[in-house]
């Protein structure tokens, strides 16, 4: 068995196996470290630094740190949660999302983070930039204007050669998700499902699917992202 | 003291979010006795007859005439809360946001499958009284001076409630996960 | 064109970590990477295109579109600006009859603009099919454009002489000049080949870390990590194999002192690789250029071959039995993030020079998973003549906590612009007294390009150092005749805006919205809260992945703090609020549509 090491969030001691990303060892505590760009089996990327702590002072991603014996973890204290709160409301103004339209609305990541952040309006001003829909691959429409660039399906997609099936493309505020049109187009269904799953956003949608659960039944109507992990954490009602 | 006076309107929005003010229910009721309404399509009434204390903006700005109320009601209005998606980040109207409006102009009166064998005289409407579209539609805090945001759409009638009984009794506002959403 | 690429692609082994140097070696030969190259690319290392793709569209000189025969890239960067290049960039645009951004209709011309590319000495500079051309005048300009239009090879359009030293090298042959005007220990011309590494044979490595440690040195990139503890960790890595990276990326604005060591002192580097290499346990050394420097590429390979000929280079160095050790060149492509360690990393293994999470750090986990280390051009020249005169001998420069020296790279309002080597522990003031700067006309310098700070007057006595003022070794300077918020922070808000990666959130989008306040205040509409919003927005960047995002905020921060008074002469002072928004711009288009007044 692995090595267990002793760490404290918030002055709460923890316990997790040594090398234990932070974002899974809080999980495993009860202790809820929002994210957007991880996702469980897909290797860590930090791209969008929603999980941003402070590791003995210093502000580090939870999703790609490791835990280590006595590390002080600040997780929940008002610097931080304002800190997130102001890089959940970038990736607004960045694309253009607009929420009533969308199929993921109540499934989404970002919305829901908002939701959880009590973000009425973010505070900068928009920026709605010309963004593409690429809608020529037979099974997936991409809607470049809701992606937050995340990498999770970059990252999480692969075919059964390990060739990357979406990749970045350009540097910069012009990045944007290309599908490779030859890979893309011999796209299984359950591969283009598992793309659309993997999206926290709306940006990766299966053709004639979307709106299929009523509003007031999606996962994020009735309680907050996150409260799964809290509920099993008394110490923190 | 007299009732906080409270003004209403509908820029490019869908009357959603007023339909939603509607949607309070028999607290409508107790509204009367909390506010005066001056302004507003609730009560017809089409020019500010006095300062008022709150205006509720539904709707983002898509031409000067939404500018023109947005800015009257700002300089009418002691707070400004934008209501809804619409006059939060432009919504739906915003949707034409990445489409230059020549484009969409041309397509609407000019090119359009439903308008291209029936304007013949191939005309843009241009009549002076007309407002002027602008380049995009624009979140109503792009414009003036918005004091709160309540989000959705249209936002639920227990945020609204909660908001201006907030604001006029000056208890906390607290907000139940459920009343805010974006959709 | 598919031969062509078949044989870059069997030149590296059809290894796809080699992928920047297939891509270089397309780019260079067409002008551009077409889609079926990059379709049989990605057939033969066994991608997808869209991978491929992703590393092609990363890099500011790769191009998917074909570019001019003759492709000029014109820097663009604040020192470029100061020194006339609107007349010359508008001479280019003359005289080719294009506009920046395009190519003339027959193909012959295209025209770039591009991030500063290491001639700040020598400015108006511009890259022409890769050489460099310095001093540009708009009469120049046509020369070049007449030459160019007689069909003449770029390195047959000098008709200025040569510039200095090894840049007149039969293999360089580049009009670039050195401007060397202060040489301490470490540009000392009469270094000697192999006295170091004839030296370091007869120690164990963990002697020769301890000497280095002894030293005291540390990066000369900016970080300032020690340099012998690196060593020390990359040693005690666990690892197959060993690798020594020579960033020589040099991209922050403003810095050129390591492509004066790369044309006169490249030997004196390669031994420096070569002492890191034995210390460290590592055979294989590399030595990643900025593509700007591509004019130095033969002179550099052709001194590597003469090392290896006299076993400097290869197995068994100097008949130490076990001791192999030879060096590489890689060539990047035009990326400024790439002079992040971990970004020339991936670079290296021809990805998208995105900065990697840490930990792990390189030294346990860099090139290939490998324990690595990454020294900067000027650290891996210092510890040769550490190695040489010992590490108490280098301790009797500088400070306690800074030891050695330093090369500054300066460049701006000064009468001799150039590299100086200077011991630590100078002020501002000092250098400006020695750069020729009118100590009474200067009212801004720039220290450590846009990543560092832009201090004014009242921090001119400040120290040159780790414990105060930090530097990679650019100064820029700057004097009363210029609108510092537009010529200046503009300027590297835009550099980092166009130079992140993208990859992480707040560096991709926050510095957009910074550069549209900033413009908002310039416009004459901001009011106090912009400048309070920009402070505070400032500080999320602190949350970014690399040095580059947490630092994208600096042009901004740093004014700000100095010379708040220049924003605060832009606002309005009758508003405590304004949204920026214009009525008449925004009617103004659907005026025109509709042909009506704006009778707004």
């Amino acid at each position: 068995m692995n090595q267990i090491v002793r760490f404290t969030i918030d002055g709460s001691e923890c316990m997790a196996e040594k090398g234990q990303y932070l974002v899974d060892a809080a999980k495993e505590n009860g202790i809820y470290i929002p994210t957007l760009c991880n996702y469980t089996g897909i290797k860590p990327k930090g791209s969008c630094r929603v999980c941003t702590v402070k590791v003995n002072g210093r502000l580090m991603t939870a999703c790609t740190t490791p835990v280590s014996e006595n590390m002080d973890v600040q997780n929940h204290i008002p610097e931080i949660d304002e800190l997130r709160k102001k890089i959940i409301e970038l990736f607004f103004v960045e694309g253009n999302h607009f929420c009533p339209a969308c199929e993921k609305g109540g499934n989404c990541e970002l919305q829901a983070l908002a939701y959880r952040y009590k973000i009425m309006a973010p505070r900068y001003p928009f920026a709605f930039p010309q963004r593409e829909i690429d809608a020529t691959n037979p099974k997936l429409i991409k809607d470049q204007n809701r992606c937050i660039l995340c990498k999770r399906c970059i990252r999480g997609i692969q075919d059964e050669k390990g060739r990357t099936i979406f990749a970045y493309r350009k540097r910069s505020s012009r990045v944007e998700i290309g599908i490779d049109h030859k890979l893309g187009k011999e796209l299984s269904d359950e591969t283009a499902m598992k793309a659309m799953d993997i999206c926290p956003v709306g940006a990766l949608l299966v053709r004639e699917k979307g709106f299929d659960i009523p509003i007031g039944e999606r996962k994020y109507d009735k309680a907050p992202i996150g409260s799964d992990i809290e509920e099993h954490n008394v110490s923190s009602k | 003291m007299s009732k906080p006076i409270v003004a209403t309107t509908s820029l490019a929005g869908c009357f959603g979010c007023h339909m939603s003010v509607l949607d309070i229910d028999e607290r409508i009721l107790d509204l009367i006795h909390l506010v005066e309404f001056d302004k507003s399509p609730i009560n017809d009434i089409k020019h500010f007859t006095r300062k008022c204390d709150i205006g509720l903006i539904e709707g983002g700005c898509c031409n000067s005439e939404n500018v023109h109320v947005l800015k009257d009601f700002r300089e009418n209005c002691k707070i400004l809360i934008s209501v809804g998606e619409c006059a939060i980040m432009g919504g739906l109207p915003a949707m034409r946001n990445g489409i230059p409006i020549r484009e969409c102009l041309e397509e609407a009166y000019l090119n359009g499958p439903s308008v291209k064998e029936s304007n013949q005289i191939k005309i843009i409407p241009n009549d002076p009284e007309l407002p002027i579209m602008l380049d995009k539609v624009y979140p109503c805090h792009e414009v003036v001076k918005i004091d709160y945001h309540l989000p959705g759409c249209p936002p639920r009638a227990d945020l609204i409630w909660d908001a201006l009984v907030a604001l006029i009794t000056g208890d906390e506002l607290k907000l139940p996960y459920e009343v805010i959403k974006y959709d | 064109m598919k031969s062509f690429t078949q044989k870059a692609i069997d030149k590296y082994g059809g290894n796809k970590t080699r992928l920047m140097d297939i891509l270089i070696a397309i780019q260079s030969e067409f002008g551009h990477i077409s889609r079926e190259s990059v379709s049989q690319i990605a057939t033969e290392l066994h991608m997808s295109e869209v991978d491929v793709e992703q590393t092609i569209s990363f890099y500011h000189f790769f191009t998917l579109e074909k570019t001019g025969k003759y492709s000029i890239y014109l820097n663009n960067s604040v020192v470029a600006n100061m020194m006339g290049r609107e007349e010359v960039a508008k001479a280019f645009e003359q005289e080719a009859g294009i506009k920046f951004g395009h190519i003339t209709p027959d193909g012959l011309i295209g025209l770039y603009e591009t991030s500063c590319i290491g001639m700040n000495d020598q400015e108006p500079a511009a890259i022409i099919n890769n050489q460099v051309f310095t001093k540009l005048t708009p009469f120049r300009v046509k020369e070049i454009v007449r030459d160019i239009k007689d069909g003449k090879d770029v390195n047959d359009m000098f008709s200025a002489s040569y510039g200095d030293g090894a840049n007149r090298n039969v293999l360089v042959r580049s009009v670039v000049t050195n401007n060397i005007r202060k040489i301490g220990p470490i540009l000392d011309p009469e270094y000697k080949v192999g006295e170091a590494i004839k030296k370091i044979i007869k120690l164990k490595p963990e002697e020769v870390i301890h000497e280095i440690k002894n030293s005291n040195i540390r990066g000369r990139g900016g970080a300032g990590f020690p340099t012998g503890l690196k060593w020390e960790f990359c040693r005690n890595a666990q690892g197959d194999k060993r690798y020594i990276f020579c960033n020589a990326d040099e991209g922050e604005p403003g810095t050129f002192k390591d492509r004066v060591i790369l044309t006169e002192l490249p030997r004196l580097l390669f031994e420096g690789m070569v002492v890191a290499g034995y210390a460290v346990g590592a055979e294989e050394g590399i030595l990643y250029i900025r593509y700007e420097y591509k004019y130095l590429e033969e002179y550099l390979e052709n001194i590597l071959q003469a090392a290896r000929d006299k076993n400097y280079l290869g197995n068994d160095i100097l008949g130490k039995k076990g001791f192999n050790f030879d060096i590489r060149v890689q060539f990047g492509a035009g990326a400024y993030v790439c002079g992040e360690e971990s970004a020339l990393i991936e670079s290296a293994e021809g990805k998208r020079g995105e900065p990697r999470d840490r930990p792990p750090f390189p030294v346990e986990k860099g090139y290939l998973n490998q324990p690595t280390v990454v020294n900067n051009v000027e650290t891996l020249c210092a510890v040769v003549k550490v190695i040489l005169h010992g590490g108490e001998w280098y301790r009797s420069f500088g400070t306690s906590e800074s030891t050695g020296t330093k090369l500054l790279s300066v460049s701006g309002d000064c009468k001799y612009a150039g590299v100086y080597e200077v011991a630590w522990g100078f002020s501002v003031n000092d250098i400006l007294d020695m750069v020729g700067a009118n100590p009474k006309k200067i009212i801004a310098v720039q220290v450590g390009g846009p990543s560092g700070s832009l201090i004014a007057q009242n921090e001119f006595s400040r120290i040159l150092g780790y414990e105060d003022l930090a530097t990679g070794g650019s100064l820029i300077i700057f004097d009363n005749t210029h609108d510092l918020l537009t010529e200046v922070v503009l300027n590297f808000t835009e550099f980092f805006i166009d130079e992140s990666c993208g990859s992480c959130s707040t560096c991709r989008i926050l510095p957009t919205i910074l550069k549209n306040k900033l413009e908002k205040i310039l416009n004459a509409r901001g009011v106090m809260k912009d400048i309070d919003d920009m402070e505070e927005w400032g500080q999320i960047l602190k949350a970014s992945r690399c040095g580059l995002g947490q630092t994208a905020a600096n042009p901004i921060l740093t004014s700000i703090k100095n010379f708040r008074h220049l924003y605060e002469e832009k606002i309005q002072k009758s508003k405590d609020y304004d949204t920026g928004f214009d009525l008449s711009k925004a009617v103004f288009e659907a005026c025109e549509v509709t042909h009506r007044l704006p009778n707004i």
